[in-house]
């Protein structure tokens, strides 16, 4: 019980009260607590990825091992993923490798930037190429299809049937026209109101909206420090 | 999208011609783009692009090329329906994404806040300068969370997630309470100059808008009278909010297809679009 529950909410207790009081108390030590613990956040964030890396690699092997129907996907996943892992560590690897054996290797040099420990300028590396044909290609295009699926959406369920959602058909209209270069020629206002649109009730609701959320991740917070939300902790 | 790729798995002969002819399409085009004279792209030391006589430069470019067509292609038949093509290249988006964000957390994370300051000190002989020791905390701690694995000590991992969550809890109070409180009020209310009639509305505007929007989700007293009033022009506020958000999001994400596309005709297919 002590080890399991009381420790962990003493030391959330301990480290958020700490670190809520530490920006009113800029002494040269809080300043150098943030910083220290700003990093070992970083350090813990590197390896809560690998909790990550398990659970995918975990759901996609139980699929393969059962012979699920379309397991074959998930060999895909482990080829994107060993591919880009190989690209991307395999300087690292050459590096354990010459520190285990004490003498250099030179089977991952097309790495640039683990063996030298810095890009080399205008070295383009195989995990560039896994990046610039890949992963960002990959990325716009999944982003870029919502907007037939959001089109889509808002042609079936968009109706003006009450005065709440004309406003919100009007608002939406003038600023997707106002968007593009045809509307400035059908009339030079439409891309002004569309900014005003933006810049002002939106901009307005946006704020209202903030503050609501803030105020309630500030309660959650001080639930957190003060022991009263644990879910963190999990079950048992 | 999965509960689509669930429930529809039957493959109909319109389906099979579609796969078809996504196919001929590309490999049609890719041979039509590789057939110029133009050859392999290749990118100099100083950012120029060239196109180099096939055999000549080298492949890796116009490999790439083919291989970000052939993907953009595959997940746009999403379009037509859930297919082979579409799975196939989402799973390796899901696996390359996710090797990246490793390879980047590596490199961020672990062996520049870790590995440089303390642990090459343990590893490397002949190193300068002094190993920075409370790094030994975050280290335990790392390795705490990854006794998830061992079930005995599941237990341990709740320490690194007691710190994690304590931190972000302590350092989101006064940043919170400084940046997305009393910025936002200050904004609001202080932004209002009688001098400019445009100017003074359009705060009056955001003003109306902010405190409107509050009393609209004040949910501890009733909506009547003049509360009541000032809601319903919340919600007016709220469904023009969420109108221009739609409408800024569909532009965005069309403004990525145009780029998408007009990267497939200058990219792929080698077709100049602007001089």
């Amino acid at each position: 019980m002590l080890l399991k529950r009381t420790i962990p909410v003493a030391i959330a207790f301990v480290v958020g009260l700490w670190f809520a009081i530490q920006y009113y108390v800029p002494t040269s030590f809080s300043e150098r607590s943030l910083t220290w613990a700003s990093n070992w956040a970083k350090i813990l964030l590197g390896f809560a990825y690998i909790l990550g890396l398990y659970s995918l690699v975990h759901v996609h092997w139980q699929k393969i091992r059962r012979g699920q129907p379309g397991y074959g996907y998930s060999l895909l996943v482990y080829v994107g993923l060993v591919g880009t892992l190989v690209l991307g560590l395999s300087g690292e690897v050459q590096t354990l490798v010459d520190i285990a054996t004490g003498k250099a290797h030179h089977f991952a040099d097309f790495q640039a930037y683990s063996t030298h420990d810095k890009p080399i300028p205008n070295f383009s590396s195989g995990f560039d190429w896994v990046y610039n044909y890949v992963f960002y290609p990959a990325s716009a295009t999944m982003f870029s299809i919502l907007a037939f699926f959001i089109a889509s959406a808002a042609y079936r369920t968009f109706r003006a049937r009450t005065i709440e959602a004309a406003f919100l058909l009007i608002a939406a209209i003038i600023v997707m026209f106002g968007r593009v270069p045809i509307a400035a020629a059908v009339h030079r206002a439409i891309p002004d109101v569309a900014d005003w649109i933006m810049a002002n009730p939106n901009m307005a609701v946006k704020r209202a909206i903030l503050i609501g959320i803030s105020l309630g991740t500030i309660a959650t917070s001080l639930r957190i420090i003060f022991g009263i939300e644990r879910a963190y902790l999990g079950g048992d | 999208m999965d509960t689509q790729a669930q429930g529809d798995t039957t493959t109909t002969r319109g389906d099979r011609i579609f796969y078809v002819v996504l196919t001929l399409l590309f490999v049609g085009l890719s041979a039509w783009s590789l057939s110029g004279e133009t050859g392999h792209r290749f990118t100099a030391p100083d950012g120029t692009v060239s196109w180099l006589p096939v055999g000549r430069g080298p492949a890796w470019e116009t490999l790439g090329v083919l291989v970000a067509a052939g993907l953009t292609l595959a997940l746009y038949s999403f379009l037509y329906k859930d297919n082979p093509f579409f799975k196939a290249a989402e799973h390796i988006y899901v696996g390359v994404g996710l090797g990246y964000s490793l390879v980047i957390a590596w490199f961020q994370y672990i062996k520049a806040e870790l590995y440089f300051p303390l642990v090459k000190y343990w590893v490397r002989d002949g190193v300068q300068g002094q190993p920075d020791y409370l790094l030994i905390v975050p280290l335990v701690l790392g390795l705490f969370l990854l006794a998830r694995f061992i079930r005995p000590l599941q237990w341990l991992s709740r320490w690194s997630f007691a710190f994690i969550i304590g931190f972000g809890s302590g350092v989101a109070i006064p940043n919170i309470i400084h940046a997305n409180v009393l910025q936002q009020m200050q904004s609001s209310m202080a932004a209002i100059e009688f001098g400019n009639v445009w100017l003074a509305a359009n705060a009056l505007c955001a003003l109306l808008g902010v405190v409107s929007v509050l009393v609209y989700f004040y949910f501890s007293v009733e909506h009547k009278g003049a509360i009541g009033v000032v809601s319903k022009i919340g919600i007016w506020f709220l469904m023009i909010s969420f109108g221009a958000s739609f409408g800024y999001t569909v532009m965005g994400r069309m403004a990525l297809f145009v780029g998408r596309v007009q990267w497939l005709i200058e990219e792929w297919l080698r077709i100049p679009l602007s001089s």
